[in-house]
Formats: C-alpha cells, sequence, structure tokens
C-alpha cells in the first residue's frame, strides 16, 4: 500500500525545566492509502497531541512528518496551512459548526478558503450534503440538528476540500452507540477511498472492529501496532 | 442509511474540477476574498443580539458626535449671520475686533484712507449694533440695527415685500422676516416703533441667508439714519466694507491696512475668526471637545466591548477555521471587515438619526441652530473609523493568538 503519512521519531514536549512534560516521545510509524488507522489510549496518552503534530498544527520539538512526501513541518507558515487546507479534512470532537451559518453554508467554508466563488462552493457543498443524507437540512442552522446529523455535516464539510487524509477527533464521544456505530460505518464505507487515508483518535472500543490497523498509546509512547484488526 | 452514497466520488471529481477551475480564473483572489468577506458578514449579521448591540453603541456615539458639533457648527453660523448677509468680500476693523457684536468704531479717516489703497474698487461705511425699540404694545424689545452705505446701499438684504428705495424715505426701516420676526409683534409694512425716541417706519420685509445668534429681530436702514438715532461714540463706523478690483489685490490691499493699525479680512477669514473666539475663548470649544471625547468613549466601550464579547464567544470557530487551513491574513480581514461594517452602518444609522431629530425640531423651532456640514460628517466618520480599527484590532490580536491546538485538545 502506499504512505499516506509517513512521521518519524516524533517528540514532543511543554515547558522547561523541571516543569518539561512529554506528550509524545520517540514515535514513528506510517498510515496508507485506504487505511482506516485508529490512535486509541487512555486520557493524557499523547493521542491528541500526535494528531495535532500529523495535521500540521503542532509543531514537534524532534522528528518529522510526510504527507504524501512532503514534509511538512519544514514547510512556511502559510504553506502548511494551504497544506491542511488541500490535504487534510477534519473532523472535530465538538464539531466546530458555526451555529449562524446554515448547514449548508459551513460545509461550503472550505471551498471558499480554497478560492470559491460563493454561489459555486454552495452549489458543491449541496451535493456533499446530499451525499450524507441531509440535503433536506440545507437551511437549517446547525444547532437545530441532533448530534448524530451535526456529525454528519463536519464529515460532509471534511470531505468538500477533497482531502487525501481525514482527521477525526474522538468522533463518536458526542453520540450514542448505534449512531456511532452507524457514522463509522459510512466513513467505512464511503469515505474511506483507495486514494484517502482515515486517521481516527478515539476512546470508544465499540468501534474498534471497523479499524485496519490500531496504534495503541500511552504516556507518549507508542506501545503497540495492532496491524490486521478484522472489521466488521 | 444516508442514500445515494455513490455519490460521494462523483462530488469529489467535481469538487476537484471546480478546484482546478478556480485556481485557473484571474479573479481567484477576489472570489476567495469576496468569499471569505461574505462569511464574515453572515458570521455578523445572523447573531441578531450582539450584532444589534453594536451597532446601537455605534448608532449612539455618531448620533451624539453629529448632534453636538452640528449644534456648534449651526450656533457658529449665526454668529457669523451679519457677515454671510452682507456679503462683503473684504472686513477692515480694529485689531482689537473679535466678532460682530464687539465691534469697535473706526475714525471717518480709514474709509478715506482705504479707498485710496491701490487695487480697491470700491469701500463703504457699515454700522452695526444693538438699540432698544418701542413698540406699539408698548413693550420694548432689544434689536439689532445695521446701518447700510446710503449711496451704494452694499450688503442689503433680499426684500420679499416692499422696496429698497423706500429705506430712504422718512425713518424708513427693514425689517428680516426670520424666527425673531414675531418679537416685533410681526409689523406690516407701515406699521411704526420708536427707536430711542425717533420715529421708525417698516418699510420693508426682507429675507436673510441666516439669522442672529442672540435671538434678536434684526432692522435695516441707511448708515446716517443709523448713527443718528442710535446714541453712538465718537467715532461711528463699525466695519468698512471693502471690494478688491480682484483677488490678486488682496494681499496689496492687506499690507496696506495693516500700515494704518487696522486689520482686514476677507469673509471667511471673518467667519472663521468668528469660530475661533467661540471656539478657543469662550467655553464652547472645552465643552465641544468633552461632548465629543463622552460620544467617542461612549461609541467605543459599547461597539468596542460588544464586538470584543462577539469574537470571543466565536473564538473557538475562527480556531476551527485556522485549524481548517484559514491563514492569519484572512482572519484578520474578517475581522476588520465585520468591525467596519458596524462602524459604517452605525454611522449612517447615526447620521440619519440625528438628521431626523434636526428636521423634527425645525417644525417646532424654524430656527433651530444645528447644521450638519461636511465638517461634521467627516469628523464622525474619522472617529468611527478609529471606534472601528480600535475593535478590530483588540480582537484581531486574540484571535491571531488563538492556537489551532486547543481546538483539538476542547
Amino acid at each position: 500500500m502506499q504512505t499516506a503519512i509517513h512521521a518519524e521519531h516524533l517528540t514532543k514536549w511543554f515547558g522547561q525545566g523541571e516543569a518539561k512534560t512529554f506528550a509524545v516521545r520517540d514515535v514513528t510509524f506510517d498510515a496508507h492509502f485506504h487505511e482506516m488507522l485508529y490512535i486509541v489510549g487512555p486520557s493524557g496518552s499523547g493521542k491528541t497531541t500526535l494528531l495535532s503534530i500529523i495535521s500540521g498544527i503542532l509543531r514537534p520539538n524532534e522528528g518529522a512528518v510526510s504527507i504524501e512526501d512532503i514534509d511538512v513541518w519544514s514547510q512556511s507558515e502559510n504553506r502548511i496551512a494551504d497544506m491542511r487546507l488541500q490535504k487534510i479534512g477534519f473532523v472535530f470532537q465538538d464539531y466546530h459548526l458555526f451555529p449562524n451559518l446554515t448547514t449548508l453554508e459551513n460545509v461550503a467554508i472550505p471551498l471558499v478558503l480554497k478560492r470559491g466563488e460563493w454561489k459555486a462552493s454552495l452549489e458543491v457543498a449541496a451535493k456533499f450534503l446530499d451525499v450524507v443524507g441531509l440535503s433536506n437540512r440545507a437551511k437549517l442552522s446547525p444547532g437545530r440538528l441532533s448530534g448524530g446529523e451535526q456529525q454528519r455535516v463536519a464529515i460532509a464539510r471534511a470531505l468538500a476540500s477533497g482531502p487525501d487524509v481525514m482527521i477525526f477527533d474522538e468522533p463518536t464521544a458526542s453520540l450514542d452507540g448505534d449512531t456511532g456505530k452507524k457514522i463509522v460505518e459510512f466513513v467505512r464505507s464511503e469515505v474511506l477511498t483507495d486514494r484517502r487515508c482515515i486517521v481516527i483518535v478515539t476512546h470508544d472500543d465499540r468501534i474498534y472492529p471497523y479499524a485496519d490497523r490500531i496504534l495503541y498509546m500511552e504516556d507518549g509512547r507508542l506501545l503497540e501496532d495492532r496491524g490486521g484488526v478484522a472489521h466488521a | 442509511m444516508f442514500g445515494a452514497v455513490q455519490m460521494v466520488r462523483a462530488a469529489q471529481t467535481r469538487v476537484l474540477g471546480f478546484r482546478a477551475a478556480s485556481r485557473g480564473t484571474p479573479n481567484a483572489l477576489v472570489e476567495r476574498v469576496l468569499g471569505i468577506l461574505r462569511i464574515a458578514y453572515k458570521l455578523l449579521v445572523n447573531d441578531r443580539g450582539k450584532f444589534i448591540a453594536v451597532l446601537m453603541g455605534m448608532t449612539f456615539s455618531v448620533f451624539l458626535m453629529i448632534q453636538v458639533t452640528s449644534m456648534f457648527s449651526g450656533m457658529m453660523k449665526k454668529a457669523s449671520s451679519t457677515v454671510t448677509n452682507t456679503g462683503s468680500r473684504m472686513w477692515v476693523m480694529d485689531r482689537s475686533v473679535t466678532n460682530v457684536q464687539s465691534a469697535i468704531p473706526l475714525p471717518d479717516y480709514v474709509l478715506d484712507a482705504v479707498r485710496s489703497i491701490e487695487g480697491v474698487k470700491y469701500a463703504v461705511p457699515l454700522y452695526s449694533g444693538g438699540a432698544l425699540v418701542r413698540l406699539k404694545s408698548g413693550v420694548y424689545q432689544p434689536v439689532t440695527v445695521i446701518g447700510l452705505d446710503d449711496t451704494s446701499l452694499l450688503g442689503r438684504p433680499e426684500l420679499i415685500e416692499g422696496t429698497i428705495e423706500d429705506i430712504y424715505a422718512e425713518n424708513g426701516f427693514v425689517v428680516v422676516k426670520d424666527p425673531e420676526f414675531s418679537k416685533l409683534e410681526n409689523p406690516k409694512l407701515g406699521t411704526e416703533f420708536e427707536l430711542n425716541d425717533n420715529r421708525g417706519v417698516i418699510v420693508g420685509i426682507a429675507n436673510v441667508p441666516a439669522s442672529g445668534l442672540f435671538g434678536m429681530p434684526t432692522l435695516y436702514t441707511t448708515y446716517s439714519r443709523a448713527i443718528q438715532y442710535i446714541p453712538s461714540m465718537r467715532y461711528t463706523m463699525s466695519f468698512v466694507l471693502v471690494e478688491p478690483k480682484s483677488p490678486a489685490a488682496i494681499p496689496h490691499i492687506q499690507e496696506e491696512v495693516e500700515k494704518l493699525g487696522y486689520d482686514v479680512t476677507t469673509e471667511q477669514g471673518f467667519i472663521d475668526r468668528i469660530t475661533n473666539w467661540y471656539m478657543f475663548r469662550t467655553g464652547m470649544g472645552m465643552n465641544l471637545l468633552l461632548m465629543t471625547a463622552i460620544a467617542f468613549i461612549v461609541g467605543l466601550s459599547i461597539s468596542g466591548q460588544t464586538f470584543y464579547t462577539f469574537v470571543l464567544e466565536n473564538l473557538e470557530k475562527f480556531g476551527a477555521l485556522k485549524a481548517i487551513g484559514a491563514k492569519g491574513r484572512e482572519l484578520v480581514a474578517m475581522i476588520f471587515f465585520q468591525a467596519g461594517l458596524t462602524g459604517i452602518a452605525g454611522y449612517g444609522l447615526g447620521v440619519g438619526l440625528c438628521a431626523a431629530l434636526i428636521a423634527l425640531a425645525r417644525l417646532r423651532m424654524p430656527d433651530y441652530a444645528s447644521i450638519i456640514t461636511a465638517g461634521n460628517l467627516l469628523l464622525a466618520l474619522g472617529m468611527v473609523l478609529v471606534i472601528s480599527l480600535l475593535s478590530g484590532y483588540v480582537a484581531v490580536r486574540k484571535v491571531l493568538r488563538i492556537d489551532p491546538y486547543d481546538i483539538f485538545r476542547g
């Protein structure tokens, strides 16, 4: 399989001197296209920090990350922002949808940021909203949607930029069991493509069966790389 | 569950094609900026409560600023009414004169000396003073009397009733029909009154561009009658009105008059002198400054605080935008656009509100001293821009500091 993300000896610490705390220690791994990779572990194990580093949000103190062979952290800040926009789709834990925009406008945001003309962006966004089954909610504010629906809007927004890598932060944390499973099933069956890699940080062991591979973290270290998990 | 899932790939193809097309467009940057500003606009306007609060703060602030400065402008127009109504190009006066009311009489030789200056087309005397008239009802009413040069009647008002030649008739006076007119018991042609035990007759009713500041009716008569009827000092000429042969002659005339020991100024120069006197030599300027400063502070505190709160409440969303790939300069543009938009909208509303109130006040008080001038509008616009920039700057600092990592940490 072709490598989508290559992380090498990633180390990140916060504070200095006695207050120095390691969040990620010497983590090396690869993620591939058409792979659903989970990063799991207890709270404070460094999952979210690792996710932030590989997605070009948090600069590591040591080590390097490449996405499709491009070294992320050797780029300028603007280039990294462009890279996030062009190559990475984010689905945040709290979705971070704009309550003052309609559902459709929320989905159109990455398209507008990518030099999209407003009307054309809305037209394309409508297609993605249709894909996640929410075309009938296009004019509503996200505040009027259920948690599962908001999650789907967030997925549509992440998909809209046509990313090669999709990052999900605790995608089922705010959902009931059934809805959570359905969301992950949908991601597995429809969002994961030959040209896309999905990285999910989660606590939720009910969705482990959908993973291709699970990285287990503790105290900032990658303890285990459980490959070949059977998925549903 | 979701239905039509096969459309994902089709839609992705579309977006990729869309992306490529967008990159090739020459106006791509403009389209992107417009798109981002549209998001900013919707984020602001759709948060109705906050938007209205910011707008109200800005509107109130602009209203106060315009109201205070327009009142000052109105009063200054009235204070300079004799100058404006007379319309002389140049005014010769004593060096100590600060406004029309403080005219210091000039000796007669000044008129002759000015007339002899090269470049002077003509020069005439003007009398301006106050007097008490006794009306038919027995009531005494203070008035302003303007004595026009007997020969030329330079500075005469536009008559709406009667003929100007009648001003030469025995005891002839022209009364100005302004809001103070009724204080003379609404005189008609032929109405008589007493001025310093002299009989006066209304021979004309006139219109002037501006009425006086002190609420006194104005009477016009000839210079000789004015100095004859009204008790005066040794010298009687309040001003010498000068018409230069050409604008190029003005500096020479000024030089020569100064050699005589007197002051000469253009019409606008005299108006500026009056304005400066009221502004800097009375309490008016300080009051104006204080009120404008208060309006500015009110606007800044209400609008700035509300706008800052609005940005704070949306801080996570701005962080999410940053995480998605929005650049710092795009967020800065969004925030300054929002601040600028509320500023301009508040400015328009504030000006409109002030204009409406002035119009309303004039329905009851036609002579209400308030004028919105271009200067007032520019001053308020400048203040509004400063408020918007400061509000935006404080918010931008906060937004630029937010780390998208915080969005992940929750």
